[in-house]
Parts: C-alpha cells; structure tokens; sequence
C-alpha cells in the first residue's frame, strides 16, 4: 500500500493522460467527415464534387447536332479529324443557349498556330513558311476553313 | 402480400448499397456512370503532335488554370545526331502560345506534350499525409481541394514535375483527366482540341476502345519506368532522350 | 543552315537549362530548412542528457537539465515553421484525425505529441518535481499558482516517492533515445524516401540526419552551458565541458564519415542524376556545400576538437576552442539541411535544368520569420531557466539543495 500512496503523482498524471485521450477519441467522432473512407484513405464526397465542375467545351457531337451542313463540308476535306472547337475554342455556353455568340476567329492568327514551318513538326504535316506563302493575306482569301484544299480555280 | 424472408434477402443488397450512398450523402458522377466499370488513362501519338498548343490552352479555359502554372504543357527537343543524352529542350510558356518558327536544325525535333501520368501506383498519393489526394475507383489521381494542407509533399515526390500549388487557393493543383467530362461521356478538353489525334483519352476496361488494339500494334512507353509508377499515359514513339 | 543556341532554347527567368514548367519556383522554403535544423536540436540536446540519465557519464552531470530545458525550448517552437509553411494552416488538425499510414509526414503528429508529453515534459517534471513542491509552497504571489499546477495537487516528496520518481524517470529516458531518434530519424526518412529526388533519396538519410542532430544538438548545449556560466560569474566545470566536447568530437566524425560515404558512392556509381547534380554543387552550391558545410562547418570543427585531444592545451585555450568549434558546428549543420532542402530543389528532375531560389524577407516564410523563429526558443529557454532553475542559485535562501536527486 505504501508503494501506492507514494506513487500517487503517477496515478494523477495517469488519469489526465486518460482524460485527455477520451477527449481525442471524442472530438474524433464529430470532426472527421462522414464520407472519409468510403472507396480508400479519402472523402468520397469529394469524387462526387469534381465530377460536378461545370464543362465550358460541349464536345463535337453537340455542335454536330444544329450544324450538320459544316459536318458536311467537313467530311470530304482534310480537316475531318479537327473538332470544332479546335479552332472556334469552348463552346458550351452557346450549345447551351444559342443565342450567346460565339467569337469571331480571325484566321491570319489562327491557321498559323498549327501551319506554320516548324522543324519540330512531322514532316508530311502540311506547313508553310507564312511570310513567304500568303505575304500577309488572311488565309480564308484563298482557303475554305471547314474544308481547306484548294480545288482549280478556288474554292469560293 | 406477406413479407417473407426471401423478400428481404432479395432486398438486403440494395439496402446495403443504397444505404451505403445514404450514409455517404454523395450522389455518383452521374446517375449511369459507375466507378467500377472504367479504368482510365491517355494515349499520346507523338509522331502526329505537331506542338500547336491547343491542349495546353484548352486545358486553362476548361479548368481555370492560372497563369503560369501548367497542368499540362508541350516541350519540344532537339536532339543532335548521335547524341541523345543531351537534348535541348524548351516549353515557353508551356507552350501555351505554340513555338517560335525555326527551319532547319539538323539533328532531330519534336514535340512531347506532357501531363499528370495518373499513375496506378502513384508515389504522390502515396506521401500525402492526410489523404487529401487518392487514385480513384475508375484510375484518375485527384486532390480534394477542401481536404488539402498545402504541405506540398506530393509536388516533391511526383517524378514527373505535374503538380503545382495555386497561388490564390494555396493547395495543390494538377490535371485531373477532365474527371467533370469523363464522368459525362465526354472526352477531355486537350483531346477534343487536338487537331491531329496526338492525344486520345482511353479506357482500359471498356474491351472496344481501340488502345487495346493500339498496344499490340505499337511500340508504346512510359515516362521513366525506372521510377515503377505504373503510368497510365501511353507513349508511341517515345525518343530515348526524353526526359 | 543552322540556328544558333539563343533562338532555339527560349529562357524562363531565373532558370538555366530546361525545367519542367511546375517546377522552376521551389516548393519548400527556408522555413522547411529550419524545421530539421530545430527538431535536430531537441533530439541531440537529450542524447546528451541521456548520456548522463542512462549511460552514467558522471561528468556531464552539471549539463543535464540544461539540456532538457533547451530541447524543451526548441520542441515547443518547432511546429511554428511548418504551420507557417502550410498553405492552409487551419487544416492542420487533420493530421491527428486522418493520418495517412503511407505517409511519413502524417506520423509526424502523433511523433511530436509523444516526444512532447511522453519523452520531455514527464522527464522534466519527474526531475524538478522535488523542486516544484518546494516552489509551490515557499513561493509567493502569481507564480506560486504555477507552480501549484505543475504538482498536480501532490505534495507527496518522500524519500520513497523521489526513489519512485528516479525509476520512472530512468525509464522515460530509456524510452526517449529511440523516442529522439524517431523524432529526427523520421525527418531524414521524409526527404530518404522520395525516388523522384535523387539528392534526397538514399538509405542514408535518416542516419545522416540523425547524428548531424547529435552534434548540433550536443554543440549547442555545451556553447549555452559556457555562455550561462560565464554571465552568472561561476566557474565553468572544466572536466564536464571536456567530456562534452570529447562527444562531440567522436560523434562527428561518425556524421562526417557518412556524409562522406554518400558523397564518394555517388561518384563511384554516377548514375543518371550524378552529371546534374556534381555540376549543382561545384556552381549553385558551391559556397554553401563545400565552403560553409564542409570546409567551415565540418572540417575546421573537427581539426580544432582534434587540437585539444591531441594536444595539452591550458584551460582558457580550450574554452576557446570549444567556443569556436561549437560556432562553426552549429553553422556547419545549418547549412546541411539547407543544402539538402534548398539544394534538392535547385536542379530539375529532367536533370537538363537549374532554377534560383529566391528568399523573400518580410512574407510569412520570409528570413525574418525564420530569424525570428530561431530566437524564439532562447527566450522561452530564458523564461524556463527562471521558473525553474537548472543550478541552485549562488545566494538564494528558497531553494535548499536544490540539485538533481540522482
């Protein structure tokens, strides 16, 4: 007994060890959230939340279903495999409510980005030293975007 | 109608299950998509990239990336003849606005565009103190935006130099497959700008995407395979020196 | 025709080379430099206590709860650098709520906690309980309140409770050497386990970090033990400071033979990385790697502790020598974790690339936080020095033998 009464201190400090614990275990219950570990070490709400993010391109299949006549043109040039928004960019706010204009593409700027000579660039990929192919002109005065091969005698 | 017992074994499953999403309070991406039934990753064709910079500007208007930071980016190599330890490699801006016109350089040049590799053993997920980033059910390493400390341990341990903290959210960043359109039978933002097909969204675990049929008939990569990520962007025509 | 260089390789500011766009600004600043440097101290503060507690080195006894005071100061600091590195601080608890079992990081919580309340502080208190009993009832005014707190209600100070005490004590030192090494071990395990980094990853890492720990740790508590001494008016104890520097000594020649080890496997093998990073250290890290780390910090250190074995020098020569050596100790380990942290994020892991770091001053992980924070523990160490007294006070009548039981 005599070993208890002088080993009280440890006891105290004991008993707060333990308080302290239940407190942890406690506020564990209340503060983790309710969907951690539902498919792995994580919120699974959180697989739900970015799946939710709202999409600004609308994918080629919507812009097909107003503008068949371009998919038209489209299918018989070089440009079959080019998505619409390649060139027009995000779209979705206009598949959604067509009233909403999309911007007007000025091609003396655009059709460089993939045409211009570039060492870099698969060889058989069509690219021109623009300087010295269009000496400045946009490149719709000669080419039809939706389908660029110039046919005899132009394509306009 | 009595109750019998075979009803309620007929209905304990779906209660288990439908209790389960209950509990959860998250509803699935969309109503007919299911995590167990895709496994996705990227197929990246380089001898058809021609280093446009679609992907890369598409990727920032889908996504809100700041500029400056890259969730996916395009370098271009140059490689001189017998060399292949030391190319020269730039990505300005990412190549966000394409590349500089340049002709002839000798050598060899290409592009390789680059993005999260969404590695199925990911040492990313695998440092993360807390679980604020994981491998998803359908194979898409994501960041739980809300649950992230910022400690940016993952950003050190990815070998591919992918992640990166926003300067305004301060947590960490990365390129999340376009999870928002996948789940929507969509494809990514970088694929459906890409005008020649470079970069091609797969799904491993539907047995009619053409990937399977691309592995057999290719020579495919990964990016450093030493590091035993088990990437999941695929690499046709990857050149020895890429980094 | 051929392009020259300039035109071909476009240039990101700051940057040589080519590196991956995410990775030209560092991620890990030099508060994350401080933090290993801090947590370092602490864990070689209480080998050194160890060694008198465990190991019955009679002769550091004056050292001992010098040293468990600093390593208390350092430790309570020590989380401040990493809460202010955080990008959100807020979050921190869940740490302690959902820790990743991957994760050597998340380990750091409950690491922390147990080294805290399990290692230290029951160390403390069982060894000044005697003294905190007697505080508690022959001080007066707000402080007698503390200590009153401190005894947890128990007045109990028998011969039996204080044997009681020097058991449990004993034990919890025990308990607290491979508590220290965890404490440190981990950190070293932190950086050793990324494959991404090749100047990070090695096996070596953790025992590296582990014993450049020691010697800080050991250094500082003999340059305090001098410093404190000398501005009371008492005497040094020649033969505790001698034995302390004799740890020193041998302890850091064990850190530099292992750093030295890393270093010449790396030439041996010149892997991939070697290339990169050989031509990092002779440019980028040159004054911080070979000149501060290891010519000051590490070689000069040890030839002028090599002095004072070898030769017979006078009392005030070899306070001196331990007063320079411990300086440049300190320093020398300083710029270690630096050049780990900082050095491990300077080249791109394309390894075709160099980026700059560049310190800001005033931000929150700025260098006067970082000065700020490394000051911070010697005036808590000041403040516990007051409330309770390593050494019995030269003219004080409230403390009657007031000197460890053991």
């Amino acid at each position: 007994m005599n070993a208890f009464k002088d080993a009280g201190h440890l006891f105290r400090l004991a008993a707060v060890f333990i308080v302290g614990c239940l407190l942890f275990l406690g506020m564990r219950q209340f503060l983790v959230p309710k969907s951690f570990g539902q498919y792995g070490h994580y919120r699974g709400a959180a697989i739900g939340e970015i799946a939710s993010r709202p999409v600004n391109f609308a994918g080629h299949q919507a812009c097909e279903g107003c503008h068949a006549d371009v998919l038209e043109k489209k299918k018989v040039g070089r440009h079959v495999q080019v998505n619409c928004e390649a060139c027009h960019g995000p779209l979705a706010k206009h598949a959604d409510d067509p009233s909403v204009q999309p911007v007007k593409l000025d091609t003396a700027v655009l059709c460089v980005r993939c045409h211009e000579a570039n060492a870099a660039k698969p060889k058989a990929f069509p690219q021109v030293a623009s300087a010295d192919h269009s000496t400045g002109l946009p490149c719709d005065t000669c080419h039809q975007p939706h389908s660029p091969a110039i046919i005899a005698g132009g394509t306009k | 109608m009595n109750v019998t017992r075979r009803h309620l074994l007929l209905l304990l499953p779906a209660a288990a299950v439908a209790w389960k999403h209950v509990l959860a309070g998250t509803p699935e991406a969309s109503s007919n998509y299911s995590l167990s039934e895709h496994w996705w990753g990227m197929l990246i064709d380089l001898p058809k990239c021609i280093g446009c910079g679609n992907c890369v500007r598409a990727c920032q208007a889908e996504n809100d990336v700041p500029d400056g930071y890259f969730r996916t980016w395009v370098e271009r190599y140059h490689v001189s003849d017998y060399d292949i330890e030391n190319p020269r490699v730039d990505s300005p801006d990412g190549g966000k606005k394409g590349f500089a016109p340049a002709r002839e350089e000798g050598g060899k040049n290409f592009f390789v565009p680059k993005l999260c590799n969404h590695c199925a053993e990911s040492p990313c997920t695998q440092v993360c103190p807390v679980g604020a980033t994981f491998v998803s059910p359908d194979g898409v390493v994501l960041v739980d935006q809300k649950y992230c400390l910022g400690c940016r341990y993952c950003v050190q341990a990815c070998p591919y130099g992918c992640r990166f903290i926003h300067p305004q959210k301060n947590v960490v960043e990365k390129c999340t497959l376009c999870y928002h359109r996948i789940t929507k039978g969509l494809t990514t933002a970088c694929c459906e700008s890409c005008p020649t097909g470079a970069r091609q969204l797969v799904d491993l675990k539907n047995p009619n995407d053409p990937i399977h049929d691309f592995l057999k008939t290719h020579s495919i990569q990964v990016l450093k395979p030493s590091m035993a990520t088990h990437a999941k962007v695929f690499y046709n025509g990857l050149d020895g020196s890429v980094r | 025709m051929v392009r020259c260089d300039k035109e071909l390789v476009t240039v990101m500011p700051g940057v040589e080379g080519f590196m991956y766009p995410n990775e030209v600004e560092l991620q890990w600043s030099v508060l994350i430099v401080l933090y290993p440097f801090l947590t370092g101290l602490v864990a070689g503060a209480f080998i050194l206590a160890s060694l008198e507690r465990v190991f019955r080195v009679q002769a550091v006894k004056p050292t001992y709860r010098l040293a468990l005071l600093t390593a208390l100061s350092f430790l309570l600091i020590a989380p401040l650098p990493l809460q202010l590195h955080l990008g959100h601080p807020e979050r921190s608890y869940e740490m302690y709520l959902t820790p990743h079992r991957t994760s050597a990081m998340a380990m750091f919580g409950f690491i922390y906690l147990w080294y805290l309340m399990a290692v230290l502080v029951l160390e403390i208190w069982l060894d000044y309980r005697r003294d905190i009993v007697v505080l508690s009832q022959s001080t007066t005014g707000w402080k007698r309140w503390i200590y009153r707190l401190m005894t947890l209600g128990s007045s109990n100070i028998s011969q039996h409770a204080l044997e009681i005490d020097d058991r449990a004590g004993w034990l919890v030192t025990l308990i607290g050497i491979p508590s220290a090494f965890l404490l440190h071990g981990y950190v070293g395990f932190i950086f050793g386990s990324i494959k991404a980094n090749p100047w990070w990853s090695t096996p070596l890492m953790p025992v590296v970090f582990i014993f450049s720990a020691m010697v800080s740790g050991i250094a500082t508590v003999m340059l305090l033990y001098m410093l404190m001494m000398w501005s009371r008016g008492d005497t040094i104890d020649m033969r505790c400071v001698d034995t302390v520097a004799r740890y020193l000594f041998y302890i850091f020649i064990i850190d530099f033979s292992l750093e030295m080890l890393d270093l010449i496997h790396r030439i041996y093998e010149a892997d991939e990385s070697f290339r990169s990073l050989d031509f990092m250290v002779h440019t980028k890290l040159y004054m911080s790697h070979i000149v501060v780390q290891i010519l000051i910090g590490t070689v000069t250190p040890i030839a002028l502790l090599a002095l004072t074995q070898v030769l017979k020098l006078g009392e005030t020569a070899r306070k001196r020598v331990y007063a320079m050596a411990g300086c440049l100790t300190l320093i020398g380990i300083f710029a270690m974790r630096w050049n780990v942290v900082i050095g491990g994020q300077l080249f791109s892991k394309s390894f075709l690339g160099y980026t700059t770091y560049k310190m800001s001053l005033v931000t929150r992980e700025g260098l006067i936080v970082a000065i700020v924070l490394t000051v911070v523990p010697f005036v808590i160490l000041w403040l516990q020095v007051k409330l309770l007294p390593p050494w019995p006070e030269r003219n004080s009548a409230s403390l009657p033998a007031a000197t460890p039981v053991h």
